[in-house]
């Protein structure tokens, strides 16, 4: 008898304190989303009343937009193009932090720093290096009689520019590895040295397969990250040059915010919520055949 | 056969720490380019090949910059976000944690797991309804919109870290509270939270970091340049003063400090957060 009305008092407790992330998620997420649906289907620019106008802005969008198709075009390749890099790079990396070496914190902190970096310094110091006068970049290659480069100022060498920078900001995903590759248990090793195995063996059949669920971690958040870059553009190119780097959130912004066309920004972003949702659940349905969970030890 | 093993175990911890080390190099290089731009005269920025010492080393680029641009209004307006904004996260994050954790209630987990989805979604599909809302409201140009949502359990992300760090604290400890008539809430405020404060100095920080390197919230939401915060003033100081290198380095500087030294001071729990984040997921 006390025990459920002790039961009933708690859930009270629980629901009232969880109460904020709940009307939250109503608030702030939920409602915005129906909201951009619905709003996808209109013509409204703020000023006026909305109409109601079908698929027109989806029509419009597929049909005429060719500054769609380039934003749709640079943000997957600046995707594909930043997350595989970062996210091997960040294991070599990591790798190599994991061999047990001295000044591990030192070499963690210059590592993982860019990373933390505010967008808006990290992007005017870039600007700054990339710069194909006076910028280190032209400077260094210069040295090694490599002719200088365009760097962000060219069409085709903005998207690669671009994906160079991320690498420098891989520190998050780096340390999220180290984290994973030291939790693996040394007993796994030694049981290779017994058997008489090499380091290759090591690492393809212990290292591997216990990193599988980090790399899937880190590739999902990394793929939803960076399909929404939005800095480099509007402070580092403009979204050029001829559109070369209009990333699609920045279109969005820009079809919003400069433009006022509110339901044609909400319709790109349906479009973008079900990318995203489609690359997600690629790499969702792809896991049972590469990553490994040891259901022992989960629960 | 047995120094042969040793020998090429050394060899191989030379190559590891020449590529850390060369790495490091390559990985440190651009923050010396920014220090040292932001000491050197124009003149000497733009001589070749680059020069590494400032001569003279002109401190006074920083004072000068500051003065430039209203510098000390952003970081106030940036101060006054910051604040209202952890307070609400710290402490809306700590008691829906808690419910999700420690208190039983009927379809807990399954709301957990629908509020867990926010965390996957673009933000941008949100961004113009929200932006709506705030205009209807009255509130655009003000501080509310980047403030008042983190009163809403300050994201799901660190709902979710508090929540992993508060399962491994032993339940015994509430019981033996409720024996004693305590509340949830009593037992929140002296058992869950002072053996917490890992967990939140680290909800702390990411946020910290989060507010202070936001920029498409102040450019949607501010338009006014009273209200400016300290990343959107640097982007317009840029549009002010293009090729003033040793100026806009000053600047980059001084909004990338205050991220420095926090990241320092909470070195310990930061990378011990991430690891949380990462390990769970």
């Amino acid at each position: 008898m006390t025990k459920s009305k002790s039961l009933s008092n708690e859930a009270k407790w629980g629901i009232v304190l969880a109460l904020p992330a709940i009307l939250g998620f109503l608030i702030w997420t939920l409602g915005p989303m129906v909201a951009s649906f619905i709003l996808s289907f209109t013509d409204w620019n703020v000023v006026s009343t909305p109409h109601f106008i079908g698929i027109e802005n989806f029509r419009k969008m597929f049909m005429e937009d060719f500054i769609f198709k380039k934003s749709i075009y640079a943000t997957l390749y600046y995707t594909l193009g930043s997350v595989l890099s970062t996210v091997i790079f960040a294991f070599l990396i990591a790798l190599l932090l994991n061999q047990k070496i001295k000044g591990l914190p030192i070499f963690r902190t210059i590592f993982y720093l860019p990373s933390i970096t505010p967008a808006i310094a990290s992007a005017m110091l870039w600007i700054w290096l990339f710069n194909p006068d006076f910028g280190l970049l032209n400077q260094l290659l210069g040295r090694f009689g490599i002719p200088r480069l365009q760097w962000i100022y060219d069409e085709k060498q903005v998207i690669p520019s671009l994906i160079f920078m991320s690498i420098w900001g891989m520190g998050g995903t780096m340390i999220i590895f180290l984290a994973g590759l030291q939790g693996i248990p040394q007993e796994f090793y030694e049981a290779v040295d017994m058997d008489g195995g090499n380091w290759w063996h090591k690492f393809r059949y212990i290292t591997i397969p216990m990193m599988t669920p980090t790399i899937f971690f880190n590739l999902v958040m990394a793929i939803i990250g960076t399909f929404q870059v939005f800095t480099s553009a509007y402070i580092m190119t403009s979204g050029g040059p001829n559109y070369a780097s209009m990333f699609y959130v920045y279109y969005i912004y820009l079809s919003a915010f400069r433009y006022g066309d509110m339901g044609y920004a909400c319709a790109l972003a349906v479009i973008l919520f079900f990318i995203i949702l489609s690359f997600t659940l690629v790499v969702f349905r792809s896991s049972p055949y590469w990553v490994y969970y040891e259901s022992a030890r989960r629960r | 056969m047995k120094i042969g093993k040793t020998a090429s175990t050394r060899i191989n911890r030379l190559i590891v720490y020449i590529a850390l080390i060369l790495g490091s190099i390559i990985f440190i290089l651009p923050f010396v380019w920014l220090v040292r731009s932001s000491f050197m005269e124009l003149g000497q920025i733009f001589i070749l090949p680059p020069e590494w010492i400032p001569k003279p080393f002109r401190w006074q680029n920083y004072p000068e910059a500051l003065k430039a641009a209203p510098f000390f209004t952003y970081f106030l307006n940036t101060l006054k976000i910051l604040i209202f904004n952890e307070a609400g996260v710290i402490l809306t994050a700590i008691t829906c944690a808690y419910s999700f954790s420690r208190l039983r209630w009927p379809g807990r987990d399954l709301v957990f797991a629908v509020l867990l989805t926010s965390m996957m979604l673009p933000y941008a599909v949100t961004l113009i309804p929200t932006f709506i809302l705030w205009k209807i409201l009255g509130g655009l140009n003000t501080f509310y919109p980047l403030t008042v949502p983190a009163w809403f359990g300050g994201g799901m992300f660190y709902v979710f870290l508090l929540r992993q760090f508060f399962f491994s604290i032993p339940y015994e400890l509430d019981e033996a509270a409720y024996m004693d008539g305590a509340n949830p809430l009593k037992v929140l405020w002296s058992i869950v939270v002072p053996l917490s404060k890992p967990a939140i100095i680290t909800v702390a920080i990411f946020n910290f970091i989060g507010v202070w390197n936001d920029l498409l919230g102040p450019i949607i939401y501010l338009s006014d340049p009273d209200k400016y915060t300290l990343a959107i003033g640097l982007s317009v100081f840029r549009s002010m003063y293009t090729a003033q290198w040793h100026y806009l380095m000053a600047a980059s500087v001084v909004v990338l400090l205050p991220v420095i030294i926090v990241f320092f001071i909470g070195q310990r729990y930061f990378i011990q957060g991430i690891t949380l984040t990462g390990l769970k997921g």
